[in-house]
Protein backbone atom coordinates (compact mmCIF):
# COMPACT_ATOMS: atom_id res chain seq x y z
CA UNK A 1 0.00 0.00 0.00
CA UNK A 2 1.07 3.72 -0.94
CA UNK A 3 0.40 6.71 0.83
CA UNK A 4 1.76 10.00 -0.74
CA UNK A 5 2.24 12.73 1.60
CA UNK A 6 3.49 15.62 2.05
CA UNK A 7 5.95 16.93 4.79
CA UNK A 8 6.57 20.21 6.09
CA UNK A 9 9.38 21.24 8.01
CA UNK A 10 8.12 24.17 10.23
CA UNK A 11 11.98 24.61 10.93
CA UNK A 12 12.39 25.87 7.38
CA UNK A 13 9.67 27.30 6.66
CA UNK A 14 10.65 31.05 5.76
CA UNK A 15 6.69 31.85 5.29
CA UNK A 16 7.49 33.32 1.71
CA UNK A 17 4.27 31.68 -0.35
CA UNK A 18 6.39 30.58 -3.11
CA UNK A 19 4.17 27.28 -2.56
CA UNK A 20 1.30 29.28 -2.25
CA UNK A 21 1.58 31.03 -5.81
CA UNK A 22 2.98 27.63 -7.48
CA UNK A 23 0.13 25.52 -6.52
CA UNK A 24 -2.08 28.34 -7.75
CA UNK A 25 -0.68 28.52 -10.91
CA UNK A 26 -0.20 24.89 -11.06
CA UNK A 27 -3.73 23.86 -10.66
CA UNK A 28 -5.68 27.08 -11.87
CA UNK A 29 -4.10 26.09 -15.68
CA UNK A 30 -5.17 22.64 -15.44
CA UNK A 31 -8.14 20.55 -17.60
CA UNK A 32 -9.89 20.48 -14.79
CA UNK A 33 -10.46 24.60 -15.24
CA UNK A 34 -9.25 27.73 -13.16
CA UNK A 35 -9.56 28.34 -9.71
CA UNK A 36 -12.10 31.08 -8.58
CA UNK A 37 -10.20 34.51 -8.06
CA UNK A 38 -12.40 37.11 -7.24
CA UNK A 39 -11.02 41.00 -6.99
CA UNK A 40 -8.00 39.33 -6.97
CA UNK A 41 -6.02 43.52 -6.80
CA UNK A 42 -9.72 44.80 -5.46
CA UNK A 43 -10.02 45.85 -1.58
CA UNK A 44 -11.94 42.41 -0.51
CA UNK A 45 -10.15 39.74 -2.50
CA UNK A 46 -11.02 35.92 -2.01
CA UNK A 47 -10.70 33.02 -4.18
CA UNK A 48 -10.21 28.89 -4.03
CA UNK A 49 -6.79 28.02 -2.91
CA UNK A 50 -5.26 24.58 -2.13
CA UNK A 51 -2.56 25.72 -0.13
CA UNK A 52 -2.13 28.51 2.32
CA UNK A 53 0.66 29.88 4.63
CA UNK A 54 -0.69 31.21 8.02
CA UNK A 55 1.40 32.78 10.76
CA UNK A 56 1.46 32.21 14.05
CA UNK A 57 2.60 34.13 17.28
CA UNK A 58 4.00 31.79 19.58
CA UNK A 59 4.91 32.93 23.51
CA UNK A 60 4.42 36.48 25.07
CA UNK A 61 6.76 39.21 23.47
CA UNK A 62 9.87 39.90 23.74
CA UNK A 63 9.80 35.86 24.32
CA UNK A 64 8.14 34.97 20.88
CA UNK A 65 8.48 32.90 17.75
CA UNK A 66 6.67 33.34 14.86
CA UNK A 67 5.62 30.26 13.22
CA UNK A 68 4.97 30.10 9.38
CA UNK A 69 2.74 27.23 9.02
CA UNK A 70 1.98 25.99 5.26
CA UNK A 71 -1.94 24.37 5.73
CA UNK A 72 -3.22 22.15 2.70
CA UNK A 73 -5.43 18.97 2.10
CA UNK A 74 -3.58 16.15 4.50
CA UNK A 75 -5.27 13.48 2.65
CA UNK A 76 -6.11 11.32 5.79
CA UNK A 77 -5.27 7.76 6.13
CA UNK A 78 -8.90 7.81 7.71
CA UNK A 79 -10.94 10.88 6.14
CA UNK A 80 -13.77 12.17 7.68
CA UNK A 81 -14.55 13.96 4.19
CA UNK A 82 -15.28 10.69 2.41
CA UNK A 83 -17.93 8.36 3.57
CA UNK A 84 -20.39 12.13 4.35
CA UNK A 85 -20.40 12.64 0.35
CA UNK A 86 -23.53 11.88 -1.06
CA UNK A 87 -22.97 11.08 -4.35
CA UNK A 88 -19.11 9.62 -4.07
CA UNK A 89 -18.17 12.31 -5.64
CA UNK A 90 -15.15 12.48 -2.57
CA UNK A 91 -13.02 9.54 -2.81
CA UNK A 92 -9.81 8.04 -1.60
CA UNK A 93 -7.36 6.50 -4.32
CA UNK A 94 -6.84 2.61 -3.38
CA UNK A 95 -3.23 3.28 -5.23
CA UNK A 96 -1.61 6.14 -4.14
CA UNK A 97 -4.12 7.18 -1.00
CA UNK A 98 -4.63 10.27 -2.75
CA UNK A 99 -7.92 12.02 -1.61
CA UNK A 100 -10.01 13.47 -4.79
CA UNK A 101 -12.97 15.30 -5.79
CA UNK A 102 -15.02 14.35 -9.41
CA UNK A 103 -15.78 17.61 -10.17
CA UNK A 104 -18.26 16.28 -12.74
CA UNK A 105 -20.43 14.29 -9.62
CA UNK A 106 -19.83 17.02 -7.01
CA UNK A 107 -23.44 18.60 -6.79
CA UNK A 108 -21.97 21.43 -4.08
CA UNK A 109 -23.77 20.40 -0.84
CA UNK A 110 -20.59 21.97 1.05
CA UNK A 111 -21.22 18.33 3.48
CA UNK A 112 -17.83 17.37 3.02
CA UNK A 113 -16.43 20.93 4.15
CA UNK A 114 -18.17 20.46 7.32
CA UNK A 115 -16.56 16.82 7.95
CA UNK A 116 -13.40 17.99 7.80
CA UNK A 117 -12.13 19.69 10.79
CA UNK A 118 -9.05 21.52 9.18
CA UNK A 119 -11.14 23.58 6.62
CA UNK A 120 -8.66 21.89 3.83
CA UNK A 121 -11.68 21.68 1.46
CA UNK A 122 -12.88 25.34 -0.06
CA UNK A 123 -15.74 25.45 -2.47
CA UNK A 124 -15.27 27.07 -6.25
CA UNK A 125 -17.77 29.71 -6.11
CA UNK A 126 -17.73 29.78 -10.21
CA UNK A 127 -17.56 26.28 -10.80
CA UNK A 128 -19.98 25.40 -7.67
CA UNK A 129 -18.22 22.50 -6.79
CA UNK A 130 -15.63 21.71 -3.65
CA UNK A 131 -11.84 21.92 -4.51
CA UNK A 132 -8.88 20.69 -2.49
CA UNK A 133 -5.15 19.93 -2.80
CA UNK A 134 -4.39 16.86 -5.58
CA UNK A 135 -1.27 16.52 -4.53
CA UNK A 136 -0.87 17.76 -8.15
CA UNK A 137 -2.02 13.97 -9.20
CA UNK A 138 -1.85 15.60 -12.76
CA UNK A 139 1.92 16.21 -12.55
CA UNK A 140 3.51 13.28 -10.31
CA UNK A 141 2.58 10.74 -12.72
CA UNK A 142 3.22 13.20 -15.85
CA UNK A 143 6.07 10.95 -18.05
CA UNK A 144 6.06 13.76 -20.31
CA UNK A 145 7.88 15.57 -17.66
CA UNK A 146 11.38 15.36 -16.66
CA UNK A 147 11.96 12.66 -13.39
CA UNK A 148 12.90 14.98 -11.32
CA UNK A 149 9.65 17.14 -12.21
CA UNK A 150 7.44 14.72 -11.32
CA UNK A 151 6.73 16.36 -8.01
CA UNK A 152 3.76 18.55 -6.34
CA UNK A 153 4.47 22.75 -7.86
CA UNK A 154 4.55 23.45 -4.04
CA UNK A 155 7.10 20.83 -3.58
CA UNK A 156 9.23 22.02 -6.87
CA UNK A 157 8.70 25.66 -5.48
CA UNK A 158 9.91 25.68 -2.19
CA UNK A 159 13.37 27.50 -2.12
CA UNK A 160 14.26 26.01 1.74
CA UNK A 161 13.61 22.45 0.88
CA UNK A 162 10.69 22.66 3.75
CA UNK A 163 8.62 20.53 1.52
CA UNK A 164 9.02 16.81 1.03
CA UNK A 165 7.46 14.79 -0.72
CA UNK A 166 6.86 10.72 -0.31
CA UNK A 167 5.53 7.61 0.30
CA UNK A 168 4.93 7.36 4.13
CA UNK A 169 4.13 3.68 3.94
CA UNK A 170 7.60 3.14 2.68
CA UNK A 171 9.92 3.12 5.82
CA UNK A 172 13.31 4.17 3.65
CA UNK A 173 11.14 6.90 1.79
CA UNK A 174 12.87 10.77 2.78
CA UNK A 175 9.53 11.46 4.28
CA UNK A 176 9.25 7.99 6.40
CA UNK A 177 12.56 8.87 7.49
CA UNK A 178 12.29 12.69 8.00
CA UNK A 179 9.15 11.53 10.00
CA UNK A 180 10.92 9.34 12.07
CA UNK A 181 14.41 11.09 12.41
CA UNK A 182 12.87 14.58 13.20
CA UNK A 183 9.92 13.97 15.37
CA UNK A 184 7.49 14.25 13.02
CA UNK A 185 3.99 14.84 13.97
CA UNK A 186 0.14 14.89 13.04
CA UNK A 187 -2.29 17.72 13.34
CA UNK A 188 -5.52 17.57 15.79
CA UNK A 189 -4.92 13.70 16.53
CA UNK A 190 -7.48 13.71 18.63
CA UNK A 191 -10.06 13.22 15.97
CA UNK A 192 -8.69 9.64 14.77
CA UNK A 193 -7.83 11.41 10.96
CA UNK A 194 -4.74 9.98 10.47
CA UNK A 195 -3.41 12.74 8.59
CA UNK A 196 -1.01 11.28 5.91
CA UNK A 197 0.81 14.73 5.88
CA UNK A 198 3.30 15.23 8.40
CA UNK A 199 4.73 18.43 10.35
CA UNK A 200 8.13 18.29 11.02
CA UNK A 201 8.40 20.81 14.81
CA UNK A 202 10.80 24.10 15.11
CA UNK A 203 14.07 22.62 16.94
CA UNK A 204 17.41 24.20 18.25
CA UNK A 205 20.84 22.57 17.59
CA UNK A 206 21.35 22.88 21.80
CA UNK A 207 25.09 21.19 22.92
CA UNK A 208 25.24 20.35 26.71
CA UNK A 209 28.81 20.66 27.81
CA UNK A 210 29.40 20.36 31.41
CA UNK A 211 32.22 21.93 33.58
CA UNK A 212 34.75 18.89 33.97
CA UNK A 213 34.77 18.83 29.93
CA UNK A 214 36.32 22.09 29.62
CA UNK A 215 38.70 21.46 31.67
CA UNK A 216 39.46 18.08 32.01
CA UNK A 217 39.32 16.44 35.56
CA UNK A 218 41.27 13.48 34.31
CA UNK A 219 44.27 15.35 32.21
CA UNK A 220 47.63 13.70 32.78
CA UNK A 221 49.34 17.15 32.60
CA UNK A 222 47.91 18.50 35.56
CA UNK A 223 48.22 14.83 37.56
CA UNK A 224 52.33 14.90 36.75
CA UNK A 225 52.01 18.70 37.77
CA UNK A 226 50.83 17.49 41.38
CA UNK A 227 53.46 14.72 42.05
CA UNK A 228 56.02 16.11 44.30
CA UNK A 229 59.18 17.92 42.32
CA UNK A 230 61.98 15.73 41.56
CA UNK A 231 65.79 17.00 43.17
CA UNK A 232 68.08 18.43 40.89
CA UNK A 233 70.11 15.80 41.27
CA UNK A 234 68.42 12.73 41.02
CA UNK A 235 68.36 10.77 38.02
CA UNK A 236 65.76 11.36 35.23
CA UNK A 237 63.68 9.38 33.44
CA UNK A 238 66.32 9.26 30.30
CA UNK A 239 69.35 10.01 32.84
CA UNK A 240 70.42 12.86 30.61
CA UNK A 241 69.05 15.36 32.97
CA UNK A 242 67.92 16.01 35.99
CA UNK A 243 64.57 17.62 34.96
CA UNK B 1 -21.57 27.55 11.37
CA UNK B 2 -23.14 30.54 9.25
CA UNK B 3 -26.54 28.87 9.44
CA UNK B 4 -28.25 28.30 5.45
CA UNK B 5 -31.84 29.49 5.45
CA UNK B 6 -32.11 26.51 2.35
CA UNK B 7 -30.93 24.61 5.44
CA UNK B 8 -33.34 26.16 8.12
CA UNK B 9 -36.07 25.66 5.89
CA UNK B 10 -35.93 22.29 4.48
CA UNK B 11 -35.34 20.65 8.36
CA UNK B 12 -38.64 23.10 9.55
CA UNK B 13 -40.75 22.65 7.09
CA UNK B 14 -40.52 18.64 6.64
CA UNK B 15 -40.55 18.59 10.76
CA UNK B 16 -43.86 20.24 10.70
CA UNK B 17 -45.05 17.90 7.47
CA UNK B 18 -43.88 14.57 9.28
CA UNK B 19 -45.38 15.89 12.44
CA UNK B 20 -48.60 16.60 10.25
CA UNK B 21 -48.72 13.23 8.95
CA UNK B 22 -47.99 11.48 12.17
CA UNK B 23 -50.60 13.29 14.14
CA UNK B 24 -53.44 12.43 11.26
CA UNK B 25 -52.29 8.60 11.42
CA UNK B 26 -52.36 8.33 14.87
CA UNK B 27 -55.79 9.66 15.32
CA UNK B 28 -56.50 6.83 12.64
CA UNK B 29 -54.85 4.42 14.68
CA UNK B 30 -57.57 5.51 17.46
CA UNK B 31 -60.08 5.58 15.61
CA UNK B 32 -59.39 1.46 14.82
CA UNK B 33 -59.76 0.82 17.75
CA UNK B 34 -63.07 2.79 18.65
CA UNK B 35 -61.10 5.16 20.85
CA UNK B 36 -61.68 7.75 18.54
CA UNK B 37 -64.54 8.47 15.70
CA UNK B 38 -63.65 7.72 12.19
CA UNK B 39 -63.41 10.48 10.46
CA UNK B 40 -64.47 10.69 6.57
CA UNK B 41 -61.55 10.07 3.64
CA UNK B 42 -61.51 13.64 2.97
CA UNK B 43 -60.27 14.60 6.12
CA UNK B 44 -57.09 12.42 6.04
CA UNK B 45 -56.84 13.19 2.22
CA UNK B 46 -56.93 17.02 2.58
CA UNK B 47 -54.61 16.71 5.92
CA UNK B 48 -51.82 14.46 4.12
CA UNK B 49 -52.17 17.29 1.09
CA UNK B 50 -51.27 20.23 3.30
CA UNK B 51 -48.13 17.23 4.71
CA UNK B 52 -46.93 16.76 1.48
CA UNK B 53 -47.12 20.44 0.47
CA UNK B 54 -44.98 21.37 3.60
CA UNK B 55 -42.75 18.70 2.53
CA UNK B 56 -42.27 19.14 -1.38
CA UNK B 57 -41.74 23.01 0.27
CA UNK B 58 -38.75 22.06 2.59
CA UNK B 59 -37.44 19.72 -0.91
CA UNK B 60 -37.79 22.66 -2.79
CA UNK B 61 -35.93 24.76 -0.70
CA UNK B 62 -32.98 22.15 -0.07
CA UNK B 63 -32.81 22.57 -3.75
CA UNK B 64 -31.18 25.78 -3.05
CA UNK B 65 -28.44 25.16 -0.53
CA UNK B 66 -26.72 22.90 -3.97
CA UNK B 67 -24.06 24.44 -6.31
CA UNK B 68 -25.39 21.68 -9.16
CA UNK B 69 -29.14 21.21 -8.30
CA UNK B 70 -29.37 19.42 -11.50
CA UNK B 71 -27.08 16.64 -10.70
CA UNK B 72 -29.15 15.91 -7.31
CA UNK B 73 -30.16 12.47 -8.73
CA UNK B 74 -26.48 11.47 -7.76
CA UNK B 75 -26.84 12.08 -3.98
CA UNK B 76 -28.98 8.92 -3.66
CA UNK B 77 -26.42 6.49 -4.63
CA UNK B 78 -23.79 6.38 -1.48
CA UNK B 79 -26.63 5.33 1.28
CA UNK B 80 -23.90 3.15 2.62
CA UNK B 81 -21.99 5.40 3.98
CA UNK B 82 -23.41 9.08 3.95
CA UNK B 83 -26.81 10.10 5.98
CA UNK B 84 -27.05 12.50 3.70
CA UNK B 85 -27.60 10.38 1.09
CA UNK B 86 -30.24 8.36 3.34
CA UNK B 87 -32.09 11.52 3.42
CA UNK B 88 -32.50 11.63 0.16
CA UNK B 89 -33.52 8.27 -0.56
CA UNK B 90 -36.09 8.96 2.71
CA UNK B 91 -37.81 12.06 2.00
CA UNK B 92 -39.08 10.88 -1.03
CA UNK B 93 -40.03 8.04 -0.44
CA UNK B 94 -42.09 9.08 2.82
CA UNK B 95 -43.44 11.67 0.39
CA UNK B 96 -44.79 8.79 -1.95
CA UNK B 97 -46.25 6.74 0.38
CA UNK B 98 -48.04 10.34 1.92
CA UNK B 99 -49.34 10.46 -1.83
CA UNK B 100 -50.42 7.54 -1.62
CA UNK B 101 -52.02 7.59 1.66
CA UNK B 102 -54.20 10.68 0.80
CA UNK B 103 -54.92 8.71 -2.48
CA UNK B 104 -56.53 5.80 -0.75
CA UNK B 105 -58.27 7.94 1.18
CA UNK B 106 -59.65 10.26 -1.10
CA UNK B 107 -61.02 7.29 -2.91
CA UNK B 108 -61.99 5.17 0.19
CA UNK B 109 -60.22 2.52 -0.95
CA UNK B 110 -61.04 1.07 2.64
CA UNK B 111 -60.04 -2.72 1.63
CA UNK B 112 -59.74 -5.21 4.71
CA UNK B 113 -56.69 -6.52 5.00
CA UNK B 114 -56.97 -8.13 8.54
CA UNK B 115 -59.63 -8.41 11.52
CA UNK B 116 -57.78 -8.14 14.49
CA UNK B 117 -59.52 -9.99 17.44
CA UNK B 118 -60.60 -6.71 19.60
CA UNK B 119 -62.98 -6.63 16.36
CA UNK B 120 -60.45 -3.98 15.07
CA UNK B 121 -60.36 -3.77 11.17
CA UNK B 122 -56.92 -3.06 9.67
CA UNK B 123 -57.85 -1.45 5.87
CA UNK B 124 -55.59 -0.71 3.09
CA UNK B 125 -55.23 2.91 4.27
CA UNK B 126 -54.14 1.70 8.17
CA UNK B 127 -51.58 -0.04 6.24
CA UNK B 128 -50.22 2.92 4.28
CA UNK B 129 -50.29 4.98 6.68
CA UNK B 130 -48.24 2.25 9.29
CA UNK B 131 -45.47 2.50 6.24
CA UNK B 132 -45.43 5.98 6.16
CA UNK B 133 -45.10 6.26 10.04
CA UNK B 134 -42.20 4.09 10.20
CA UNK B 135 -40.75 6.42 7.00
CA UNK B 136 -41.32 9.46 9.27
CA UNK B 137 -39.45 8.23 11.82
CA UNK B 138 -36.34 7.07 9.06
CA UNK B 139 -36.43 10.36 7.88
CA UNK B 140 -36.71 11.84 11.38
CA UNK B 141 -33.24 9.64 12.00
CA UNK B 142 -31.46 10.56 8.63
CA UNK B 143 -32.19 13.82 8.82
CA UNK B 144 -30.68 14.58 12.76
CA UNK B 145 -27.77 11.71 12.11
CA UNK B 146 -26.46 14.09 9.27
CA UNK B 147 -25.50 16.77 11.69
CA UNK B 148 -25.11 14.27 15.08
CA UNK B 149 -22.59 12.03 12.79
CA UNK B 150 -19.86 14.78 12.96
CA UNK B 151 -18.17 14.05 15.66
CA UNK B 152 -16.30 16.96 16.06
CA UNK B 153 -18.52 19.42 15.56
CA UNK B 154 -19.68 18.15 19.78
CA UNK B 155 -22.41 20.28 19.95
CA UNK B 156 -24.41 18.52 17.46
CA UNK B 157 -22.74 15.35 18.21
CA UNK B 158 -25.49 13.59 20.58
CA UNK B 159 -28.36 11.68 20.23
CA UNK B 160 -30.37 14.77 21.92
CA UNK B 161 -30.19 16.20 17.91
CA UNK B 162 -31.88 13.07 16.71
CA UNK B 163 -34.38 12.99 19.28
CA UNK B 164 -34.74 17.06 19.48
CA UNK B 165 -35.30 16.85 15.36
CA UNK B 166 -38.55 14.05 15.98
CA UNK B 167 -39.83 16.16 19.31
CA UNK B 168 -39.90 19.77 17.82
CA UNK B 169 -40.98 18.35 14.64
CA UNK B 170 -43.38 16.56 15.96
CA UNK B 171 -44.99 19.62 18.21
CA UNK B 172 -45.16 21.18 15.34
CA UNK B 173 -46.97 19.12 13.20
CA UNK B 174 -49.73 18.48 16.03
CA UNK B 175 -50.24 22.00 16.51
CA UNK B 176 -50.86 22.52 12.59
CA UNK B 177 -53.05 19.05 13.26
CA UNK B 178 -54.78 21.09 16.05
CA UNK B 179 -55.51 24.38 13.49
CA UNK B 180 -56.30 21.82 10.72
CA UNK B 181 -58.79 19.90 12.82
CA UNK B 182 -60.26 23.15 14.37
CA UNK B 183 -61.72 23.91 10.91
CA UNK B 184 -62.28 21.00 9.52
CA UNK B 185 -63.65 18.38 12.19
CA UNK B 186 -64.13 20.63 15.70
CA UNK B 187 -64.58 17.38 17.70
CA UNK B 188 -60.35 16.06 17.36
CA UNK B 189 -58.84 19.58 17.90
CA UNK B 190 -59.00 19.20 21.42
CA UNK B 191 -57.42 15.76 20.85
CA UNK B 192 -54.18 17.20 18.48
CA UNK B 193 -54.12 19.99 21.06
CA UNK B 194 -53.00 17.39 24.16
CA UNK B 195 -50.78 15.61 21.89
CA UNK B 196 -49.26 19.00 21.07
CA UNK B 197 -48.89 20.13 24.56
CA UNK B 198 -47.29 17.06 25.65
CA UNK B 199 -45.00 17.54 22.86
CA UNK B 200 -43.96 20.68 23.16
CA UNK B 201 -42.98 20.32 26.63
CA UNK B 202 -40.87 16.97 25.69
CA UNK B 203 -39.70 19.26 22.79
CA UNK B 204 -38.94 21.97 25.61
CA UNK B 205 -37.03 19.51 27.61
CA UNK B 206 -35.36 17.78 24.89
CA UNK B 207 -33.77 21.51 23.47
CA UNK B 208 -33.36 22.44 27.23
CA UNK B 209 -31.18 19.42 27.95
CA UNK B 210 -29.07 20.34 24.97
CA UNK B 211 -28.10 23.81 25.38
CA UNK B 212 -27.55 23.10 28.74
CA UNK B 213 -25.15 19.89 27.30
CA UNK B 214 -23.87 22.20 24.64
CA UNK B 215 -23.16 25.03 27.49
CA UNK B 216 -20.75 22.50 29.30
CA UNK B 217 -18.74 21.36 26.45
CA UNK B 218 -15.43 21.99 26.98
CA UNK B 219 -13.17 21.92 23.14
CA UNK B 220 -11.17 18.90 21.91
CA UNK B 221 -9.36 21.08 19.96
CA UNK B 222 -6.96 23.61 20.60
CA UNK B 223 -4.27 26.29 19.36
CA UNK B 224 -2.02 23.16 20.28
CA UNK B 225 -3.04 20.63 18.69
CA UNK B 226 -4.06 22.77 15.67
CA UNK B 227 -0.82 23.22 14.74
CA UNK B 228 1.39 20.60 16.98
CA UNK B 229 2.96 23.60 18.60
CA UNK B 230 3.60 23.16 22.89
CA UNK B 231 3.04 26.59 24.13
CA UNK B 232 -0.03 28.42 26.35
CA UNK B 233 0.05 31.45 23.89
CA UNK B 234 -0.57 30.96 20.49
CA UNK B 235 -1.78 33.85 18.51
CA UNK B 236 -2.77 33.78 14.75
CA UNK B 237 -1.22 36.71 12.82
CA UNK B 238 -2.96 35.70 9.44
CA UNK B 239 -5.28 33.40 8.07
CA UNK B 240 -3.02 33.03 4.30
CA UNK B 241 -6.10 35.05 2.83
CA UNK B 242 -6.11 39.24 2.48
CA UNK B 243 -9.92 39.34 2.57
CA UNK B 244 -11.67 36.35 3.52
CA UNK B 245 -12.28 32.95 2.06
CA UNK B 246 -14.82 29.97 1.74
CA UNK B 247 -13.38 29.13 5.55
CA UNK B 248 -14.48 32.57 6.78
CA UNK B 249 -17.86 32.10 4.95
CA UNK B 250 -19.23 29.32 5.82
CA UNK B 251 -17.67 28.50 9.48
CA UNK B 252 -18.88 31.80 11.07
CA UNK B 253 -21.92 33.47 11.39
CA UNK B 254 -21.07 37.14 11.10
CA UNK B 255 -23.31 37.94 14.60
CA UNK B 256 -22.08 39.00 18.17
CA UNK B 257 -22.38 37.22 20.80
CA UNK B 258 -25.01 39.65 22.25
CA UNK B 259 -27.38 38.83 19.66
CA UNK B 260 -26.64 35.13 19.93
CA UNK B 261 -27.38 35.70 23.50
CA UNK B 262 -31.18 37.49 22.01
CA UNK B 263 -32.16 34.54 19.63
CA UNK B 264 -31.68 31.96 22.20
CA UNK B 265 -34.55 33.12 24.85
CA UNK B 266 -36.37 34.48 21.84
CA UNK B 267 -36.83 30.97 20.14
CA UNK B 268 -37.59 29.26 23.58
CA UNK B 269 -40.38 32.09 24.06
CA UNK B 270 -41.63 31.81 20.38
CA UNK B 271 -41.10 28.10 19.82
CA UNK B 272 -42.17 26.59 23.46
CA UNK B 273 -43.31 29.27 25.73
CA UNK B 274 -46.24 30.95 23.42
CA UNK B 275 -47.60 27.69 22.04
CA UNK B 276 -47.88 26.51 25.46
CA UNK B 277 -49.93 29.49 26.44
CA UNK B 278 -51.88 29.63 23.73
CA UNK B 279 -52.80 26.12 23.43
CA UNK B 280 -53.75 26.35 27.29
CA UNK B 281 -56.21 29.39 26.02
CA UNK B 282 -58.22 27.63 23.68
CA UNK B 283 -58.02 24.00 21.99
CA UNK B 284 -60.87 24.98 19.65
CA UNK B 285 -60.64 28.35 18.24
CA UNK B 286 -59.22 28.52 14.72
CA UNK B 287 -57.39 31.65 15.24
CA UNK B 288 -55.74 30.89 18.64
CA UNK B 289 -54.07 27.65 16.96
CA UNK B 290 -52.95 29.12 13.70
CA UNK B 291 -51.42 31.80 16.20
CA UNK B 292 -49.80 29.00 17.98
CA UNK B 293 -48.36 27.11 14.74
CA UNK B 294 -47.48 30.54 13.42
CA UNK B 295 -45.44 31.17 16.83
CA UNK B 296 -43.91 27.72 16.72
CA UNK B 297 -43.51 27.83 13.24
CA UNK B 298 -41.07 31.16 13.48
CA UNK B 299 -39.69 29.66 16.73
CA UNK B 300 -38.48 27.06 14.93
CA UNK B 301 -36.75 28.99 12.29
CA UNK B 302 -34.81 31.07 15.31
CA UNK B 303 -34.14 27.84 16.84
CA UNK B 304 -32.84 26.44 13.81
CA UNK B 305 -30.36 29.39 12.87
CA UNK B 306 -28.85 29.17 16.47
CA UNK B 307 -28.61 24.95 16.32
CA UNK B 308 -25.99 25.96 13.45
CA UNK B 309 -24.62 29.44 14.85
CA UNK B 310 -24.41 27.80 17.99
CA UNK B 311 -22.14 24.75 16.72
CA UNK B 312 -18.20 25.49 16.47
CA UNK B 313 -16.16 24.03 14.23
CA UNK B 314 -12.92 22.93 15.18
CA UNK B 315 -11.36 24.64 11.54
CA UNK B 316 -12.23 27.91 13.20
CA UNK B 317 -8.86 27.53 14.74
CA UNK B 318 -7.38 28.36 11.58
CA UNK B 319 -9.01 30.69 10.64
CA UNK B 320 -8.89 33.65 12.99
CA UNK B 321 -6.76 36.64 12.35
CA UNK B 322 -7.00 38.09 8.41
CA UNK B 323 -3.78 39.91 7.88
Amino acid sequence: MTQLALVIDLNVCVGCSACVTSCKEWNTSGSAGPLVDERPYGADPTGTFFNRVQTFEVGEFPATETVHFPKSCLHCEDPPCVPVCPTGASYKRKEDGIVLVDYDKCIGCKYCSWACPYGAREIDEKQKVMKKCTLCVDRIYDKNLAEIDRKPACVKACPTSARLFGDIHDPESVVSIAIRENGGYALMPEWGTHPANHYLPRRKTNLKIHEDELERADNPLKKDGKLPKPSKNEPSLDDISSW
Amino acid sequence: MNPAFSVIFLTTLIGAGQGLFLALFTEQSYAVFHLLPRQGGGFYAAGSLIALVLLAAGLAASFFHLGHPERAWRAASQWRTSWLSREVIALPAFMGVVFCYAVAHWLDMNWVIATLPGGAVVDFTVLLGAVGTILAFVLFGCTGMIYACLRFLREWNSPLTVINFILLGGASGFILAAFYASVAAPELSSFFGAWAIILVLLGLAGRGASLIRNRRLRPKSTMQTAIGVKHPKIVQKTQGSMGGSFNTREFFHGKDAAFLKLVRPGFLLAAFIAPLGLLGLSLSSPATLGLAFLFNYVGLIAERWYFFAEANHPQNLYYQTIG
